[in-house]
């Protein structure tokens, strides 16, 4: 049966759609797909153009500008002084990495910001304390245990709490949970770091229960039913079965809750207040990097004033931070692959 | 049952204390204890005697039970009953899946239970390990007794009774871990603290995959072959030394030469174990099975007796035309 086919008309098989129509569409959803790309994009632009503007005496659009003007007035001898200007250094890369002083608006000024660093840390850290645990255990009962009349209630009311406004949880954070912890240590102030860590904890749980216990749930019946006729509990068939056969999924749980609570905004600002501070003791109040743009933010600063100019610098670290997170957890998912079939 | 008597061509028994690592004679496993009923002559699978590895002696470590079981269950005297129900029924919700079955299942002999699709064997072979209770819907009546102790009774613990009855799934279902943490799992959960690596050995021996992966034993169990995972999940079930293995479909997902590795095997393994396995294959039935039951649509025993006769002379005419592929 070799050479030209048979009566048989493969041409259009299968469409009936003119075959420009057929473009039209693919253009539609490929612009779709290009806006997302675009701005993306645009945002980092954006940003670094900013932290430019921060550590040098110009950004790269004033800077293109000056050395423009300066060749159209004065010529080239003007356009490398523009330049050479433009370029000055403002503020370290250094300072601004290892310096342990945030005061970019109140004099004296100092760029350091690792104190803001530090108060993200702080917040990352206890959150993830919180909600690592309860969340796996959580997403292991809901997986293993729950029979599925408590599913059906334990399962909505974790997305409820996923769909609060986070700034309910700030102000949630400062009524109630703020005070309970007064009543044990009196010294505690108004706004401290350990109501914020505890209340974005209680934020991100619900991401780690139900991504995790999607994976969970995901390992197949013959898995658990190998263990069981051996005569494994459930408390081992969880542990020694479903945990380490889902580890991608849930690893990667961990890391989407993490990078949650590094962008967590609102809930922060509110509870833990606005004082860049090093500090091991949570009584105290911090600041986070996501709370001092808020504070340069609804404040008067002026626009290219150099505290306005450092939102983009935090920003941009910010950004760096969620980019690893994102980066790590693509490298968790093939590193650890669903180790079922 | 006169052909596990102990002959003198046939020196290990199922009590003589074990000698693990003596390879088998020859490549001729069952020569010895060949006084099989002879419905289905041995010659009809001789051929793939070929592609056998060394099989080597299974073990028991008769006294190096590992299992401390309820006392309610281990106060039982033995009987050559192993498995008695009586009146046990099932039911999926509203559905019924199986009549009253009554039934003996003796020790140290295969039985196999056959009957078409949807007939409740797998309920039935559920029911002997309460794996059951992991559907929600199941709901058991009746009595089951293992060694005189009804297993649905409230102080039996179903993790307890799973450590002596072992069971080998349909589809291979090994660990996603490596094939020496795959056999010594169960042995593991159990607390045992002996020589772990003897014993893992001793299993892979028994499931005549030694041969084959003795020298990776830490590479994973899901880098093997289906018919090689099949015989893993196999060392799995035995290496804590069950008293009862239950087997459904154990060899649907396996080509030929993995299935009769499988049949070898099971005849092998009932020298010291007793095997009741699930079948669609009414040869595979009549070859390596000591008893039949027949279950026919419905969820009803209908025949239970020795494999040569229910082949041969079916009491019941339903049996006969299964069992002749007149329906089914
Ligand atoms: N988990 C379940 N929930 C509800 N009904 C079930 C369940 N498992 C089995 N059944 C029903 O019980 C009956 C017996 O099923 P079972 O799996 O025991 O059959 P089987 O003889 O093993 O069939 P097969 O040879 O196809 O494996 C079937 O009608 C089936 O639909
Ligand atoms: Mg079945």
């Amino acid at each position: 049966m070799s050479g030209a086919g048979g009566g048989v008309d493969l041409s259009r098989a299968g469409s009936n759609i003119p075959a420009g129509r057929n473009l039209a569409v693919r253009a539609v959803f490929f612009t779709c797909a290009l806006i997302t790309v675009l701005t993306t994009f645009g945002i980092i632009v954006v940003l670094v153009d900013g932290a430019l503007g921060f550590f040098r005496e110009e950004t790269l659009f004033g800077l293109l500008s000056g050395v423009l003007g300066g060749l159209l007035s004065g010529g080239p001898a003007e356009a490398w002084a523009a330049a050479r200007s433009g370029l000055g250094v403002q503020v370290t890369v250094r300072e601004f990495l290892f310096g342990t002083d945030w005061s970019p608006i109140i004099r004296p000024r100092s760029y350091g910001v690792i104190p803001l660093l530090w108060g993200t840390m702080i917040i990352v850290v206890g959150s993830a304390l919180i909600a690592l645990p309860i969340g796996t255990a959580t997403a292991i009962y809901l997986s293993e245990y729950a029979d599925r009349r408590v599913r059906n209630v334990i399962k909505p009311t974790l997305e409820v709490l996923a769909g609060i406004p986070t700034i309910v949880y700030g102000f949630f954070a400062l009524s109630f949970i703020t005070p309970i912890i007064q009543r044990f240590f009196p010294e505690t102030g108004t706004f401290n770091a350990a109501a914020g860590a505890i209340v974005v904890g209680i934020m991100i749980i619900p991401m780690v229960s139900s991504l995790s216990e999607d994976a969970m749930s995901a390992v197949p019946d013959d898995l658990r039913n190998a263990a069981y006729g051996l005569g494994a509990t459930k408390f081992e068939v969880s542990t020694d079965v479903v945990v380490p056969a889902s580890l991608s999924g849930v690893l990667a749980s961990y890391i989407l809750a993490i990078s949650r609570a590094i962008g967590e905004t609102m809930a922060v600002t509110l509870a833990v207040g606005m004082q860049p501070n090093i500090t091991f003791n949570p009584l105290e109040p911090i600041q986070t990097m996501t709370a001092y743009m808020v504070q340069v933010g609804i404040s008067d600063v002026s626009v290219g004033s150099i505290g306005y100019q450092s939102l983009f610098a935090v920003g941009l670290v910010l950004f760096v931070m969620t980019l690893v997170m994102n980066l790590l957890s693509l490298w968790v998912k093939s590193r650890y692959r669903e180790a079922y079939r | 049952m006169p052909e596990k008597q102990p002959t003198a061509d046939e020196p290990h028994t199922a009590n003589e204390p074990h000698a693990a690592n003596e390879p088998r004679r020859a490549h001729e496993p069952h020569a010895a204890n060949e006084p099989r009923p002879a419905h289905e002559p041995r010659r009809a699978h001789e051929p793939r005697r070929a592609h056998e590895p060394t099989a080597t002696e299974p073990i028991r470590t008769d006294g190096g039970r590992v299992t401390e079981a309820t006392p309610s269950i281990q106060e039982i005297p033995e009987a050559d009953t192993v498995i008695e129900s009586k009146d046990l029924t099932v039911h999926y919700g509203d559905v019924q899946a199986l009549q009253p079955v009554n039934v003996r299942l003796p020790e140290r002999e295969v039985t196999a239970i056959i009957g078409p699709s949807g007939c409740g064997k797998s309920t039935f072979l559920r029911c002997l390990n309460r794996m059951n209770d992991m559907v929600d819907a199941a709901r058991v009546g009746g009595e089951l007794r293992f060694r005189g102790k009804n297993v649905y009774d409230g102080d039996v613990d179903p993790v307890a009774l799973r450590r002596r009855v072992g069971m080998v799934f349909q589809k291979p279902n090994p660990f996603p871990k490596s094939i020496y943490d795959n056999v010594a799992y169960g042995l593991k959960i159990q607390g045992f603290d002996g020589d772990m690596d003897a014993r893992v050995e001793e299993a892979l021996r028994g499931a005549a995959l030694w041969n084959e992966v003795s020298d990776q034993l830490d590479s994973s169990g899901l880098a093997l072959s289906g018919g090689q995972q099949q015989r893993l999940c196999i060392a799995r079930a035995i290496a804590p030394d069950p008293e009862v293995i239950l087997m459904d479909e154990p060899a649907s997902a396996l080509d030929p030469v993995a299935t009769a590795k499988v049949e070898d095997l099971i005849d092998e393994l009932a020298e010291q174990y007793t095997v009741v396995i699930v079948t669609h294959n009414m040869q595979q039935a009549a070859r390596i099975s000591d008893k039949t039951a027949v279950f026919l649509t419905g969820g009803k025993l209908v025949e239970f007796g020795d494999t040569d006769r229910i082949f041969e002379n079916p009491e019941n005419q339903r049996v006969e035309d299964y069992i002749t592929g007149k329906f089914g």
